[in-house]
């Protein structure tokens, strides 16, 4: 059947901060352009999750007078600790520069989005939530032509239900694909439109994030911890953060690198273990953890930064990956990305072209890149593990200043994982229901919800792989790379998925080791429901 | 201070709802508990209130008009009585939830609804958002009009010896008319209404085990419910499903057999009077929440309580 | 024929509630609200009566905040055809959203009013019957259908352990049950063309009704967490503990 279409001159998928700021820049610069933004979240913020440490330079570019604006910028960074952990003990380093933070706030990062879409929609930007963009449209000549929404109303059998609402074609000039890191619409343009040619794998990691609230006693807003160390051992990459928000909140979250090698390794449970360290643990006791969430980000810098326009469209924020590493911020980078690429969109709508060819100009002329390219070499030197990694990084800052004359290069993440055989297993400690949680009553606090009559959004190229080989061959690894217990080994034995349970964080469309499962959207505002994370 | 209780009944007996809004009046009033029947030749369920503990006296409006237990002539009728009374309580079920609004609005006050404590003569505890939290409110009327959600307090005993007398007012014009009525919908009582509930999950095994349920239903006249688990795996219909995503249910006695209690499914279920929780694995995070935790085989305990049930004829539900 | 739609804009159902720290009510900062689900049902009902030919206009009502804005936006995306906020920052109580409910039906002059059974913020089930007491007309609450025919409105009510069917003349007020409807998903056109219904912003004052509340709350709690209980060894010890301790069965 035929469906109703919308046009636009610019559709914009995703209501993160690359896409919103994208947005503001694109009525600032034409007001009267008219701009929709697709959200899949139930409203803005549903689906944001970051940690965050804000740094304000492209906020202070887009928006000068946020502050007079009431942007939630509350929680002034005030003093940076950096430990090394073993099992008992932490021992203070060194601050690395990258991870400075004066000048910067400790905010919610979904709440910043919701600030960020009152100011679009005061300059006239439509933002639709609760709806998926869940298709590319081409026109004859093979140029992207927007977008169109998911089919509402589908059952489990994939026909149409009581409720069932065809989606709706948007159509426009230039489509800004914003989706956040490993977009579902991206992985698809990167295929028609070959955009990963000239550059490295993205490599992934997943962060968690629980938002507790403390004894007001033991809380210091605008401190900052971040640890490496213990509970990974030395060969896998990633770390922990904890910063004092506002209003007797404290924000704990763990990453871990997406390349891991042991299939027995449980990201999830190594954050749970993480906060029963002495370091931590006397500021969570007594306290009361408020949210969960978990998300996958984009760890492969400039390297891994793929083509990003392509004929009727552009790549902005974390589903192209602009995320610094060493610095643990791609807030502003997303921020930024989003802006220059609404300058190039302006000048090729001016002009007349498909392609806005200057935004990746601008890109490499901006401190965005300056930034990126400077740090490339951090995050690949960890293949060699912690230790080499750490005085490399240190040589690479401090001697080389980011002026290598070398770039290190990635691996994709689904290849290393290594036979189930050739692996130690992993004995976690059960949860004690007050510190450490299991995943459904983690998921429970995302308040997470998918209409349950729906197909299931996490579909297998081949369903026999499950069983064949990642079970035979690395005892199933996402029974525990996923953080909300989607995955699970049932009787016969098959794979089960409890896709209601999704929060959206795409581990298992990175990680599957042969790339079996793809993440689609589901039906628009399934998901979690993220409150201040 | 006189209360006044509004009997649920059908003429010929009282509702178990009645009693334990009584018990509700006879702790709230300082002075003496009165209860109205009005029915359409009600004399026995008056009767069967005038033998309840603490009610000094039955009000019985005997008229075809209250026959279908209709909102519009029981609020003239109560509006009418009102003045002698400082609150008027129903129980909070699709019969109290119908008339007293009704009765409030035109008394001018707020109503309490579905409260589960009486704290003082004008104090309350009332669960809000579903009974995610509770709210305990003062009412600043005169009169307070109150819902009792009567499994929050016990059944009255038959331990009195009230008077009779009648009452009557005007009957205002009908705009309602009966039409029918179909309360034996299926033979197991609805999911969300039920006295006894018994879930099962996954730890059943099989759509042909989830039979087993079957039969312990049939002995305690039990709804059946489910686990989302158990629903996803095909052993039960999707509207069997108890939890979060499912239905929400507080029944007096709720088994659960072969779950393990995710939050999702506590979060439908943990209001529940009674929990029995029956499970090979003893660190279930069921067990945490039952008052009766058998943990062993479900296929060797079940056949057994079913026989236990039947040869001493539990109560049908 | 007018139908009168009331809305309320409530913490989504899919939103875990917390009880504030301090016992003074729930946390609402930053947290996700949408219409309560029994009102979503009670506009789809009366779309399709709009649908079918057997009312005029829908007129959408809603007593809350400014935001409440986006909830009338959301019944007007449904098919409602125009809007009224009554609107206050103070919490208010079904009685005064009954009183205020019934100056807009006279004022508005219409026949049938389609409120939800209850709102799962307060849980009170209380507004459509009040409603219906002050304007005097008769009720049909948790409605599981409904039937206009010759000037009557016949519903079916979800009553305890089964159903009832009642005929009311019409002008009447229904309530609506769960399974009344499953309310439509509105489109992305039908939400672009709601931004242009008319929508009016009014205050109680505006009606003359106070709504100052007649109940204070004096805390809010998290429910009491269940505790394990005792462990049986057998069926036969968990039918005497029923039996004789809890006296269930």
């Amino acid at each position: 059947m035929t469906r109703e279409q919308m046009a636009f001159d610019c559709v914009v998928v995703g209501a993160g901060p690359s896409g919103l700021a994208a947005a503001i820049r694109l009525k600032q610069l034409k007001p009267d352009l008219s701009v929709c933004i697709l959200e899949k979240g139930s409203e803005v913020g549903a689906h944001i999750l970051s940690g965050a440490v804000f740094e304000p330079r492209a906020l202070n570019e887009l928006v000068p007078d946020w502050k007079a604006r009431g942007a939630p910028l509350i929680t002034e960074a005030k003093d940076d600790h950096f430990y090394f952990l073993t099992k008992v003990k932490a021992y203070p380093l060194p601050t690395p520069p990258p991870m400075h933070n004066h000048g910067n706030y400790i905010i919610s990062l979904g709440n910043l989005c919701r600030w960020l879409a009152i100011q679009a929609e005061a300059l006239g930007v439509e933002i639709f939530t609760g709806f998926a963009a869940a298709e590319v449209l081409y026109d004859g000549d093979g140029q992207v032509k927007g977008v169109a929404t998911g089919d509402m109303g589908i059952g489990k059998d994939g026909k149409p239900t009581e409720t069932y609402a065809p989606g709706v074609e948007l159509v426009a000039h230039q489509t800004i694909i914003a989706e956040g890191c490993r977009g579902s619409l991206t992985r698809m343009l990167f295929e028609r439109f070959n955009l990963r040619a000239e550059c490295d794998p993205q490599t992934y990691g997943i962060g968690f994030k629980e938002l507790w609230e403390v004894d007001p006693a033991k809380h210091r807003p605008g401190k900052i911890v971040h640890t490496i160390g213990w509970p990974l051992d030395t060969a896998t990459y990633g770390g922990s953060f904890c910063y004092h928000l506002e209003d007797h909140q404290v924000i704990v979250g763990f990453v871990v690198g997406l390349d891991y090698a042991n299939p027995f390794l449980s990201p999830f449970e190594e954050f749970q273990r993480f906060k029963t360290h002495p370091l931590i643990r006397p500021l969570l006791e007594g306290a009361r953890r408020v949210s969960y969430g978990a998300r996958a980000i984009s760890a492969g810098g400039a390297q891994s930064v793929p083509k990003l326009t392509f004929p009727g469209g552009v790549l902005v924020g974390d589903t192209a990956g602009f995320l610094n590493v060493p610095k643990l911020k791609g807030s502003h980078t997303a921020m930024k990305s989003g802006m220059l690429a609404a300058e190039a969109v302006v000048e090729a709508l001016d002009a007349g072209v498909p392609e806005a060819t200057s935004y990746p100009d601008r890109l490499k002329q901006s401190w965005l890149w300056r930034e990126l390219y400077h740090v490339r070499n951090i995050k690949p030197s960890f293949k060699w593990g912690l230790w080499p990694a750490l005085a490399y990084a240190a040589f690479d800052s401090y001697v080389l200043r980011g002026r290598a004359p070398w770039t290190m290069h990635h691996r994709p993440d689904h290849i290393q994982l290594k036979p189930a055989a050739a692996s130690r297993p992993i004995a976690y400690p059960k949860p004690d229901g007050k510190l450490t949680f299991d995943r459904l009553s983690s998921v429970f606090v995302s308040n997470t919800n998918h209409e349950e009559n729906q197909p299931s959004h996490l579909k297998l190229k081949d369903p026999t792989i499950p069983i064949a080989i990642n079970l035979k061959l690395y005892d199933a690894p996402e029974q525990r790379y996923c953080p909300a217990g989607v995955y699970e080994i049932v009787a016969g034995p098959t794979l089960g998925i409890n896709a209601q349970n999704c929060i959206h964080c795409k581990s298992c469309d990175i990680k599957d080791p042969t790339q079996n499962i793809i993440w689609a959207v589901p039906e628009g505002g399934g998901g979690p429901n993220y409150p201040n994370m | 201070m006189a209360v006044l209780v509004l009997a649920e009944h059908d003429n010929a007996g009282l509702a178990a709802a009645t009693l334990s809004t009584v018990t509700a009046a006879v702790q709230l009033a300082s002075g003496p508990v009165h209860i109205l029947v009005a029915g359409r030749a009600a004399s026995v369920a008056a009767a069967a209130a005038a033998r309840l503990g603490g009610v000094e006296k039955v009000l019985l409006a005997d008229n075809a008009a209250y026959e279908y237990g209709f909102a519009e002539p029981l609020t003239a009728l109560i509006v009418g009585l009102a003045e002698g009374y400082e609150a008027i309580l129903a129980p909070a079920n699709t019969f109290g939830k119908n008339v007293l609004p009704r009765v409030a609005a035109l008394l001018d006050v707020a109503q309490i609804s579905d409260i589960v404590a009486i704290v003082s003569s004008d104090t309350f505890i009332r669960p809000i958002y579903a009974g995610n939290a509770l709210a305990t409110v003062q009412s600043k009327d005169r009169r307070k009009v109150i819902t009792v959600r009567t499994t929050a307090f016990a059944p009255a005993t038959e331990s009195g010896e009230a008077v009779t007398e009648p009452v009557s007012a005007a009957v205002p014009v009908a705009r309602s008319r009966f039409v029918g009525r179909d309360v034996a919908r299926s033979e197991r009582p609805d999911l969300t209404t039920a006295r006894v509930v018994v879930s099962g999950g996954r730890g059943l095994g099989s759509k042909e085990n989830f039979q087993l349920m079957e039969q312990l239903a049939d002995t305690l006249g039990a709804a059946i419910g489910a686990s989302r688990a158990a629903v996803d795996a095909g052993y039960a219909p999707n509207d069997a499903q108890v939890g979060q995503t499912g239905k929400i249910v507080a029944p007096e006695l709720y088994i659960a057999v072969g779950i393990s209690g995710a939050i999702q499914h506590l979060a439908g279920m943990k209001e529940s009077k009674v929990i029995v929780a029956i499970n090979k694995d003893e660190e279930a995070p069921i067990f945490q929440i039952a008052d009766y935790s058998l943990v062993g085989d479900l296929f060797v305990e079940l056949p057994k309580l079913c026989k236990l049930l039947s040869s001493s004829g539990a109560v049908e539900g | 024929m007018k139908v009168l739609v009331a809305v309320k804009r409530v913490i989504d159902y899919n939103v875990r509630v917390r009880v504030r720290a301090d016992g003074s009510g729930v946390e609402t900062a930053n947290v996700k609200f949408s219409m309560n689900p029994f009102d979503e049902i009670a506009v789809e009902e009366a779309v399709r009566l709009k649908e079918a030919g057997a009312t005029a206009e829908i007129i959408v009502v809603s007593i809350g905040p400014a935001q409440a804005q986006e909830t009338l936006r959301s019944a007007l995306a449904m098919g409602a055809d125009r809007a009224i906020l009554i609107q206050t920052e103070d919490a208010v109580e079904p009685l005064a959203v009954a009183k205020l409910l019934t100056a807009v039906a006279r004022r508005e002059g219409v026949e049938l009013a389609i409120i939800g059974k209850q709102a799962i913020d307060d849980d009170a089930n209380q507004t459509g019957q009040m409603l219906a007491a002050l304007l005097d007309w008769p009720q049909g609450t948790f409605a599981s259908k409904l039937v206009l025919e010759d000037g009557r409105a016949v519903v079916t009510r979800e009553i305890d352990g089964g159903l009832e069917t009642v005929s009311l003349a019409l002008p009447a007020v229904i309530t609506t049950d769960l399974r009344l409807n499953a309310p439509r998903y509105a489109s992305l056109p039908n939400i672009m063309k709601a931004k242009k219904k008319p929508l009016d912003i009014l205050t109680p004052a505006d009606f003359g009704v106070d709504v100052s509340p007649r109940l204070v709350t004096l805390k809010v709690e998290a429910p009491r967490q269940r505790k394990a209980g005792v462990k049986v060894a057998d069926a036969a010890q968990l039918f005497d503990k029923l039996k004789h301790e809890a006296k269930v069965i």
